[in-house]
This record gives structure tokens, C-alpha cells and sequence, in this order.
């Protein structure tokens, strides 16, 4: 599905991506854990297809197609999906009418007609349940005002709402107390299918007791320094990053 | 000759084939005199500074249109808020249409200003309202001389008209350049609640230069909601003079929505005569080629315990530019004024312009008064994150301009105005999404 090759990516000329390898296939979960400051949000936004950063070397394949030149729109209509770290707050947009915009241009840029109306709230309705979402908290300003939890609820509600083939969770963890955190993962867990993936971006183990990973990797330097399954997320949540930096360094 | 001595000699054939009629006249001789010693305005005024009526004057506008023209309903329908019932009040060049317009004089006067200023039962207003509020400028007076029609209203007290009042100022183009003088005189008696919706729509390119004066007269406790939709063929160009006097516990709001037309100036200006006072000024802008909106408010307190609400957004883009001059003058003896003044502004061009300039003159020492500017660009991570669901890059772009400006619209009170205002700004912004939150 995703199938990253030696990406290298800078922003401001500063080299943050230095080589990525990396293959996602349908079905999967992937975990990507690594300290402060070692690429994790950058390759998530690089997926995603940010423009502040540029691609400066290697190639980014979606479902055998090469999606470096697309732009951010048309990954999100292939099924790319980023749950961002920090939603942005948007007022004056309500959130009913923000996932009917996307939902109905993402049906457009397929070459379909708008959703039904009456389809579109029975969708929001359903979809909303999921997430354990208030009905109104749809009619507010997108994010604005939000707590931290619900503001990543409504990252997912977004997510079960486009139904993307690749979801990318960047530090959905953060800022979720336990029972936001169940809430988020068991909608997340709800979502997967042997034919969507989920690469999930965390500083910590926490979020993949709830979504368990059938690989995890270690980001460092810009660099994947290791590989291995879940058992390796509990190493990390017990030892730290230390080990990993000296054996990179040694 | 140019267009000031075209003016004044259009005036004095005008005036010598009036009734003669003492009271009117010298009304009249003393404005053209007014508009003759200072003539148009220029950059060298402090108000005019950023906007420049020289290239427009160039223009061989005729005064009076030589014949009277018609049009047929379906072929302007689209002008109206026609999804309502309304009374109208509907001018083509200049002159009455009897046959667009609905009018009525049961229990309230709902016509025309030739009307009023001829017929001797309406004398006793015309002394007490006509151009008593109306400043003595240049181009106020110029319209003073000339004024001879428009909308003519007045509401008697304990009245809700249900119905909104549309005045609607067509020009056919018939002529190769028009210059139109309305003059409106509104009066909303004690108690009373009264809708406006008024629009300026030219039907062709050919140049019209519209030099409108409105008096409006918010009695004890009346509450009016005036809506102006300025939305016209980018060859046409607005002066809109409004004077607003408020009495006591009145509440009065202006929107003004200004998206067309080559050069719009909105001179709008509220006294506050009484206590408890609430006066609202609302405006949207979005223009762009090289269109020029300007907003010249005033709100003058002068009682204790009022209110006034400014809110002003405006978008610029390819090489328009756009100027906010928002005036308060608060008396000494107007304490615990509450004044609130904010006008935000998104550049979407490297070209486009913007100038706004608060200015406050406070003599009293108990008030609350607070103005803030902002001048930016569109909010980059919110276009990602828009993009990011799926929203292509042009429609984000207009949603943020939508949500930007929408808290303007949320106090409108008549849903069909906002929906057509919706429709207008996504039209204005080229994209095809129902703003319909």
C-alpha cells in the first residue's frame, strides 16, 4: 500500500529525513516510536504531502503509484488520512458542515454526486456514536475551543467519517486522559480491515496497548534504527531511548 | 465645461422650471451654493485621503436621463429578494417605477420622495425631517440641490411592518454615462420596527456614478435593520450618504455588503440623541481587480448609557483596495458609553491594499471603548489541514474566507438576505459550496 524508498526530506534547507525505508501493506499496523526532534511529525506530514517540506531525494509510492508531486488534496481523495498532532482551530466553520464539504468534494473529485442529505446525517450520526461524540458539539466551530480529548476524538471521527485506506496517527496520545484514550483506540480498532492500514506515530507506549502493532520501528536522526514487533515498543517503554542512541552512535 | 459647471448649470434649468415654492428653494440654492464653493472632494482632505473621484469625474455623465425607460420584471427578478413578500419602492434612472414597484399608504407611508416634497399634507414632516440630519458637505449638498425622488417613508408609532421595504435603483445604460442623485427620507415613529434591504444596479457597463442621501430617523424605542447589498457591474460607482439620528432605548443596524461595483464610498453616520441607545455597523467586503470599497463611519454619543457595535471584515485581493475610517466621538456627558470598534482585513494579493485608521475622541472618563485592527494573510496550517480532508486548494481557500466573514452575517435577521449574500460570496469566490451553516 505505502512503500517509502531512502526519503530524504528538508525544510528551510535543514536535512530532517535521511534516508526513509519503509513498507506498509493492507491489513497492517505499524508503530513509529522515536524521541523529541527525530523526524516522526515530518514524516507523517511528508505522507501527507505538506509543502513546507521538500522531498530532496527517494520516492513515496501509494497503492504503486508515486504521490511525491500530488498535491495534499488529491492523497487525501487516493485515501491517505492524517490525524494531526495539533488540529487547527477554525471558527466559523461548523464541524457538520466541514465533513460535508470534504466528503461531498472527495465524492466529487471521484467523479460522484453529492451525498444525499439525508445519507450524510445518518453517516454523521452513526459515526458520531462511535467516537461517543454529543450531537452539539457537531453544530460548534471546528476544534474551536475543543479540549485536547476532543479535539483528537474529532480527529477520528473524521477519520471513521473518509474511511481512508491509510490512516496516520500523528501523537493522537497526547494530551488524552485514559478514558479518552480508550474511546479514540477502540474507534480506531473499530475502523481497521484487512484492506486499510494504520501507521500510528508515538513518543510513548501507551496508545499501543489499545492499538496493538504488528511492527514497530525507531525513528532517530532522521533515520529507521530498528525494526521489530510489539515486544519491542515495551523495551523502549522501559529502557528509554538512551540504548538506542549509543548503539546508533557507536 | 466639466462636470462641476455641468452641474450647476443643470441645477438653475432645473430649479426655474420648479414650482415656485420659498421653503424647497432656498433649501436647494443654498446647497448647489455649498457644492459650488467646495465643489468634488479631493485628496487634499483628510477623509478623502485614499480615495480619488478624479478619474471617474472625467467621465460626460447626463444629469437628467433624456426619456424615461422600462424594463420588464422577469429580466430584473434576480435583483429582488423576491423569495418574500415585500413592499418596493423601484427607480429606473432615476425615475419612479410605478410598474415594479409596491407601494402603500394604509395606516404608514411606504412611496416616493416627489411626493413628499409636492404635496402639501406631507409638508409638516418634510419641515421637521427633510435635510435636517444631513451634513452640509459638498456632496451631501450637491444631492440636496438635485433632490427631487427617492423612497419616502414614514412609519407612525406602535407599528411592526411585516413586511420588508426593497429600494431598488436601476440603470438601463440607455445613456452612455448617468449620474443619479437619490435622496430617502425614512421616519420610524415611537415603538415602531421597520426592514430595509437597498440596492444600486446597473444593467449595463456603460459608467453611473450614484450620489445617494439617506436620513433615517430611529425614534423613542423603534428598532430598523437596513441591509445595503452593493453588488453592481464594475463600471458603476457609489456614494452612499447616510445620516442616522437615534432616540432613546432605539436600536438601529447597518449592514452593509459590499462585493461589486468600481468605487464604493460608505459615508455612514449615527447621532445618538437619548440614553440607551444601540447602534449596530456591520460590513463585509470582498472585491478584488481593481475595485475600491471605502467605509467612513461615525458614531457620535453624546447621552449617558449607550451602546455602539462596529465589526468590519474585508478581503482584497488582485489589485483592490479597500480603506475603513471608523470615527467615535464620545461627549462628556456621555458616560458608560460602551463602544466597540474591530475591523479585520485578509490580503489574498501582493497588490491589494488596505487602509484603516480608528479614531477615537473621548471627553468622557467613564466609558468602555476598545477598536482593533488586523491586516493578515489566509492562515496557511488551516488551509493544510483543510486540504489535508479532501478540500481542494481553491474551495479551502473560500471556506476560510466564508468562516472570516461570517459572524457578520449571523445578526442577520432576514434568512433570504443571507442566503443570497451566501450565494453572492461563493459566487464571488468562484467556487460552488453551500454556505449554508
Amino acid at each position: 500500500m505505502l512503500k517509502i524508498n531512502n526519503l530524504h526530506a528538508s525544510v528551510e534547507d535543514k536535512s530532517i529525513l535521511k534516508g526513509i525505508n519503509l513498507e506498509i501493506k493492507p491489513g497492517e499496523v505499524h508503530a513509529i516510536m522515536g524521541p523529541n526532534g527525530s523526524g516522526k511529525s515530518t514524516l507523517a506530514s511528508v505522507i501527507a504531502g505538506k509543502e513546507d517540506y521538500e522531498v530532496t531525494d527517494g520516492d513515496l509510492f501509494f497503492e504503486g503509484e508515486d504521490i511525491n508531486e500530488m498535491a495534499v488534496e488529491e492523497r487525501a481523495h487516493k485515501g491517505i488520512f492524517l490525524s494531526f498532532q495539533y488540529p487547527v482551530e477554525i471558527p466559523g466553520v461548523s464541524v457538520t458542515n466541514f465533513m460535508k464539504t470534504a466528503i461531498n468534494e472527495t465524492r466529487k473529485a471521484k467523479g460522484l454526486e453529492d451525498m444525499p442529505a439525508k445519507d450524510m446525517l445518518k453517516l454523521i450520526r452513526e459515526k458520531a456514536e462511535l467516537l461517543e461524540i454529543d450531537r452539539k458539539f457537531l453544530s460548534r466551530s471546528l476544534n474551536e475551543g475543543f479540549s485536547g480529548g476532543e479535539k483528537k476524538r474529532n480527529e477520528i471521527f473524521q477519520m471513521a467519517m473518509l474511511e481512508p485506506k491509510l490512516a496516520i496517527l500523528d501523537e493522537t496520545d497526547s494530551g488524552l486522559d485514559i478514558d479518552a484514550l480508550r474511546i479514540v483506540a477502540n474507534g480506531v480498532n473499530k475502523l481497521k480491515s484487512k484492506n486499510n492500514a494504520v501507521l500510528v506515530i508515538t513518543h510513548y507506549q501507551r496508545l499501543l496497548e489499545y492499538i496493538v502493532p504488528d511492527f514497530v520501528h525507531v525513528l532517530y536522526n532522521g533515520r529507521i534504527v530498528k525494526s521489530g514487533t510489539k515486544e519491542l515498543a515495551h523495551e523502549l517503554e522501559e529502557k528509554g531511548y538512551d540504548w538506542i542512541k549509543e548503539e546508533v552512535n557507536a | 465645461m466639466d462636470l462641476k459647471e455641468k452641474l450647476i448649470s443643470s441645477f438653475w434649468a432645473f430649479e426655474n422650471h420648479q414650482d415656485e415654492d420659498t421653503y424647497l428653494h432656498n433649501i436647494r440654492t443654498e446647497a448647489i451654493k455649498t457644492f459650488e464653493d467646495h465643489g468634488f472632494p479631493s485628496k487634499k482632505e483628510e477623509a478623502w485621503k485614499y480615495t480619488s473621484l478624479n478619474s471617474l469625474l472625467k467621465n460626460d455623465f447626463s444629469v437628467f436621463p433624456k426619456q424615461e425607460n422600462a424594463i420588464e420584471y422577469n429580466d430584473v427578478k434576480k435583483y429582488f429578494i423576491h423569495d418574500i413578500d415585500t413592499y418596493k419602492i423601484v427607480f429606473i434612472d432615476g425615475k419612479y417605477s410605478s410598474h415594479l414597484s409596491q407601494t402603500t399608504h394604509d395606516a404608514m407611508d411606504i412611496c416616493l420622495m416627489s411626493s413628499a416634497l409636492t404635496k402639501p399634507k406631507y409638508r409638516i414632516l418634510i419641515e421637521n425631517y427633510f435635510n435636517k440630519i444631513a451634513k452640509k458637505d459638498s456632496l451631501t449638498s450637491l444631492n440636496t440641490a438635485f433632490s427631487s425622488e427617492g423612497a419616502y417613508i414614514h412609519i407612525p408609532k406602535n407599528k411592526m411592518v411585516a413586511k420588508p421595504i426593497q429600494i431598488i435603483h436601476f440603470s438601463t445604460g440607455n445613456e452612455s454615462a448617468i449620474m443619479l442623485q437619490p435622496r430617502n427620507l425614512i421616519v420610524v415613529d415611537e415603538n415602531s420596527h421597520l426592514q430595509i434591504i437597498e440596492r444600486h444596479q446597473s444593467l449595463t457597463d456603460n459608467p453611473v456614478l450614484t450620489n445617494s442621501v439617506t436620513e433615517l430617523f430611529v425614534n423613542k424605542r423603534a428598532i430598523v435593520d437596513y441591509y445595503k447589498v452593493q453588488n453592481d457591474h464594475s463600471n458603476a460607482s457609489l456614494i452612499d450618504n447616510s445620516y442616522i439620528n437615534q432616540k432613546q432605548e432605539s436600536i438601529c443596524s447597518v449592514h452593509t455588503f459590499s462585493f461589486g461595483g468600481k468605487l464604493t464610498r460608505n459615508n455612514l453616520n449615527f447621532y445618538q440623541h437619548g440614553e440607551r441607545i444601540n447602534s449596530i455597523l456591520k460590513g463585509i467586503t470582498i472585491i478584488g481587480d481593481k475595485q475600491h470599497v471605502d467605509h467612513n463611519t461615525l458614531v457620535h454619543h453624546t447621552e449617558p448609557n449607550c451602546e455602539s457595535h462596529q465589526d468590519y471584515k474585508g478581503i482584497f485581493g488582485e489589485n483592490s483596495t479597500g480603506v475603513f475610517n471608523g470615527k467615535i466621538i464620545v461627549n462628556k456627558e456621555a458616560q458608560k458609553t460602551n463602544a466597540f470598534q474591530s475591523n479585520k482585513n485578509i490580503l489574498i494579493s501582493d497588490k491589494a491594499t488596505i487602509n484603516t485608521k480608528p479614531q477615537l475622541e473621548i471627553f468622557a472618563d467613564d466609558v468602555k471603548c476598545s477598536h482593533g485592527c488586523t491586516i493578515g494573510q489566509l492562515d496557511e496550517k488551516a488551509l493544510f489541514y483543510l486540504r489535508s480532508r479532501g478540500i481542494p486548494e481553491k474551495e479551502a481557500k473560500a471556506l476560510l474566507m466564508y468562516a472570516f466573514s461570517n459572524n457578520v452575517l449571523s445578526s442577520v435577521r432576514i434568512p433570504e438576505i443571507k442566503q443570497r449574500i451566501n450565494k453572492i460570496i461563493a459566487n464571488k469566490l468562484g467556487v460552488d459550496i453551500g454556505f449554508d451553516l
